[in-house]
């Protein structure tokens, strides 16, 4: 089953975990241009390297440019988490920041451009020399790939090691659970179906064919125009099928990136080196700036913040924001308010509304939640403008096909707290034969504290019109498999409204919309069209649009769709979610970009 | 010639020439153990306090709708305007205390904190009573039956209530209140978390209050006056209830009295872990709960709730330890 429960888990719920991981990185002696000496100086502006322009250091500046640009290269960078990634196998994770910094040790076929504001949404080749070229309208997508490319360990990498590795990470859930399985989706499979490298030792997919070591063909069962973004994830980065070992390959991945593991241990944190095998000529957008990448797992988060501050770690490798301990400390003081970026996580939170479960089953009464909600109340309740921006759209600002439009608005977005919004309201609760408001109840998850602020900013702004509503808690990992991601238990339990957050797999509006708008995305369970909309309109217009291979028509169709759905109140949009990040001084060339939401790691070095 | 003893003439000459001072004059009136036990029980000065407090906290308790309604304060009406969302604490200082609201305002909502700790507290006194009642009852009822009849009623009650006392009760009290959750017996909303909580610290806890109850059924049912009443023919109910229960009141107020506070903990930690009491409705745990995340933004919202625990628990332990000493000075 595609991993849509997990895609929200990881890239929002994970993301948003309050526990922390630390990478550490203990500042040494610098060695000062070693292998990439080569390269030299003005490593920044070769290439598709950084082509912002260089920012001072002020707050939001690594959303416009690039902080402390500089090539100096040696030192420790020392990356801190307050969990533990879900793997740090390329081809077993979902986690945004592991797909972000997963790309130091792998190469995919694609990756984002590294580069602050919308230049860092553009695709650009990586293992691949150029992107996918497409045919028979759409199905079959061809990719080669640079020639003379080397693992860590020496031994040339092969288009074969690519099929290999999307075989193992889509096919072997037995193994490797971790990870989305849109390949396996969206390919053909085998007949009788591919059991994956692990229980089919004789073949692999037919789908995938090497005609030669630098050729690879992926043949799909449907015409997908987004599939360049589905081959930047880290799945499709180089396994060789001699040293996998199945979900034991995370104790001794084989680089394809500027840097290889020199240890690692669960659960404790891993050490990166330079790759000696990694040829900078194969790589327009990689560098090797600092000697030694240290990860540190499992430190606590408000410890993380503290010690960005004190400049003991880089980076905040989850990327999801600082705690709300340290919000309060570092943003009232401007120095160290200078430090932070608030990034636009691409995430968008907001309430889905049963289109099963009455009276929401009547589009005016959804209306009129639509129209009651206060979203300024929402976003004060969850940390100001700091935590998130007031949304109107389906589609968050950082995806593109992203169009401004409010089909419910309100004065100052306050909703019922606000005479017109009140009077529109209560028109529609009137449409719907409920003058006086009814009752229903709001799913939310117990252990995510925004979430249950926001619930309780939702239930005060409907109570002044009438509508009483139950805030029921239940434990996020089983959210979607149980709870509101289970449309019986929805209908049983009277959940008429669920809180939910959203991030796409890849920044374009079919991997944003279709999970969550698609009437044939509704599963038993899993379900992440938690509104359960299956509306025929929307329906075709998802599925014309992604066979649609004219970008500007596609990107415009996005719009489209978004304001479709709006039409059938299928949830309110409450914000664009935004994340805090603290920049420490001594961090080089760090910037925002969009396609993860958070800093990108790629070029991260230290002074 | 040696003369009589002489009689005084009048009873003021009878009077003795000295007394011990502090023994009073008066004629000695008999007193019942239970003005025996007031007397002492006013000696203490700190049982008295507790008592006192205690006092007006159920009073609080019990009249917190009425307090609301002619003061105006509504636990749950928003005043965002208050508060610095970003910083996340309230606007001015000692978190936003101000004449409208003098306990502050809490981040985030803004609610008034005053409200909030006043609708808290018939939560949480409704949930220890409502469990000490509970537990009180389930525990005389097992333990007299076990203390009383003795042989395998014993044996099967005392091992009954071992079994509850090894029971991991705090994780199966999450696991239940989780389960609960969404509608049980026909009840929904707070009634239902306020059932369940009373349901679930007070069936779990009864086995501590059984078997000091069997323990003094035991020492009890040997004494003369049992074997009197048997040997004029009374029978097992009579003597259960006119001649030990009478002799039982005493621990059982007491252990009633000390079990409140650690009731009223036990509800503000199911709460403070997300189990309990369910938002919008106030209650001191979720208030902790709350407030934990956010305590270095804003100290005072976890002082104001943290202190309404503290003073009440405190109060209902020195009330409790006054009445064990005044109750029975040899010490339960």
């Amino acid at each position: 089953m595609p991993g849509s429960t997990k895609r929200v888990r990881r890239r929002t719920g994970g993301r948003r975990g309050k526990t922390a991981a630390i990478i550490a990185v203990a500042a040494t002696g610098a060695l000062v241009m070693t292998s990439c000496g080569s390269s030299g100086g003005s490593s920044t502006s070769s290439g598709a390297g950084p082509s912002g322009s260089s920012a001072k250091a002020e707050f939001n500046a690594g959303n416009k440019g690039i902080v402390n640009e500089s090539d100096h290269a040696g030192g420790t960078v020392t990356y801190q988490l307050s969990s533990t990634p879900d793997s740090m196998d390329p081809g077993n994770t979902y986690y945004a920041f592991m797909w972000d910094f997963s790309r130091l040790y792998t190469r995919a076929l694609t990756t984002f451009q590294p580069a602050p504001g919308q230049d860092g949404l553009k695709l650009v080749p990586d293992l691949a020399s150029g992107l996918g070229a497409p045919s028979d309208g759409g199905r079959t997508w061809t990719y080669h790939i640079r020639p003379d490319l080397k693992y860590s360990d020496g031994t040339p990498i092969t288009t074969a090691d690519v099929k290999y590795a999307v075989e193992r990470s889509n096919f072997a859930p037995e193994a490797l659970s971790n990870g989305p399985t849109y390949f396996h989706q969206y390919l053909q499979d085998n007949t009788p179906a591919y059991q994956g490298p692990y229980k089919d030792k004789t073949g692999g997919l037919n789908s995938i064919e090497t005609p030669d070591a630098t050729t690879i063909v992926f043949h799909l069962n449907q015409p997908f125009a987004d599939f360049d973004y589905l081959v930047s994830s880290p799945e499709t980065a180089p396994v060789p099928q001699a040293k996998d070992n199945g979900s034991d390959y995370v104790k001794n991945v084989v680089a394809s990136g500027s840097y290889m593991f020199a240890s690692y241990q669960d659960g404790v944190g891993a050490s990166l080196v330079k790759n000696p095998n990694w040829n900078p000529a194969s790589d327009p957008i990689r560098k090797q700036y600092p000697d030694r990448i240290n990860v540190q797992f499992n430190i606590a988060q408000t410890t993380v913040d503290n010690n960005l501050i004190a400049g003991n770690a880089t980076m905040d490798l989850a990327g999801a924001g600082m705690a709300a301990a340290t919000q309060a400390t570092v943003l009232g003081n401007p120095q160290q308010k200078a430090h932070v970026d608030d990034a636009v996580s691409g995430a968008l939170a907001y309430v889905a509304m049963s289109t099963n479960v009455a009276p929401l089953d009547n589009v005016h009464c959804r209306q009129a939640v639509e129209y009651a909600i206060d979203k300024q109340s929402v976003q004060t309740a969850t940390g100001g403008p700091i935590r998130g921006e007031i949304a109107s759209t389906i589609l968050p600002t950082s995806v593109s096909g992203y169009t401004p439009y409010n089909a419910y608005p309100t004065t100052d977005n306050k909703g019922a707290n606000s005479p017109d919004g009140l009077q529109k309201a209560k028109d529609q609760l009137a449409q719907c034969g409920h003058p006086d408001g009814f009752s229903t109840n709001l799913s939310a998850r117990s252990d995510r504290p925004n979430e249950v602020a926001i619930a309780q900013a939702v239930q005060a702004s409907l109570k002044q019109v009438g509508i009483n509503v139950n805030i029921q808690q239940y434990p996020s990992g089983k959210y979607f498999t149980d709870n509101a991601g289970a449309p019986a238990f929805v209908h049983a339990n009277d959940l008429g409204l669920m809180m939910m957050a959203w991030a796409p797999d890849w920044p374009t509006g079919y991997g944003f919309l279709e999970q969550i708008l698609d009437g044939n995305a509704i599963k038993a369970s899993g379900n992440s069209n938690l509104s359960e909309l299956n509306d025929p309109n929307v329906n075709q217009m998802l599925a014309a649009a992604i066979s649609n291979t004219d970008n500007a028509a596609r990107t415009a169709a996005w719009g489209d769709i978004d304001k479709a759905a709006m039409q059938q109140a299928p949830l309110v949009p409450l914000l664009y979610r935004l994340d805090p990040l603290y920049r420490p001084d001594a961090a080089t060339n760090v910037f925002v970009t969009p396609a993860y939401g958070m800093y990108d790691y790629l070029l991260v070095g230290t002074k | 010639m040696v003369s009589p003893v002489e009689f005084p003439e009048s009873a003021e000459e009878a009077r003795p020439e000295a007394t011990l001072s502090g023994v009073s004059s008066q004629a000695v009136e008999g007193r019942s153990p239970w003005q025996i036990a007031w007397v002492r029980f006013k000696r203490d000065r700190w049982a008295v306090a507790g008592g006192i407090v205690a006092g007006c906290l159920v009073l609080m308790a019990l009249l917190a709708k009425p307090i609301e309604r002619i003061f105006s304060l509504d636990p749950n009406r928003f005043h965002q305007d208050l508060i610095n969302p970003e910083l996340l604490r309230p606007k001015g200082a000692l978190g936003g205390i101000s004449w409208d609201h003098p306990l502050g305002v809490e981040p985030q909502f803004g609610r008034d904190l005053l409200a909030r700790i006043i609708e808290g507290s018939w939560v949480s006194l409704a949930v220890a009573f409502g469990a000490t009642l509970l537990s009180v009852v389930l525990g005389v009822v097992f333990g007299v039956t076990a203390g009383y009849y003795g042989g395998w009623v014993d044996s099967v009650i005392s091992r009954l209530m071992d079994i509850f006392l090894a029971f991991p009760l705090l994780l199966f009290a999450i696991a239940l209140s989780a389960s609960l959750q969404n509608g049980a017996f026909g009840l929904h909303g707070l009634t239902l978390h306020i059932s369940v909580l009373i349901f679930v610290i007070g069936f779990f806890s009864w086995p501590y209050m059984g078997r000091i109850i069997r323990g003094q059924t035991l020492s009890l049912r040997s004494r003369e006056f049992v074997d009197a009443a048997r040997s004029l023919g009374a029978r097992g109910p009579y003597i259960l209830f006119r001649e030990l229960l009478p002799n039982l009141v005493a621990p059982i107020i007491v252990y009633a009295t000390l079990l409140i506070p650690t009731n009223i903990l036990f509800e503000a930690g199911l709460s403070f872990l997300g189990v309990g009491i369910q938002p919008p409705q106030a209650s001191w745990g979720g208030m902790l709960n709350q407030a934990v995340s956010l305590y270095q933004a804003d100290p005072e919202f976890m002082i104001v709730p943290g202190l309404a625990i503290f003073v009440t628990v405190l109060a209902f332990n020195l009330l409790g330890d006054g009445l064990r000493d005044a109750l029975d000075p040899r010490g339960l």
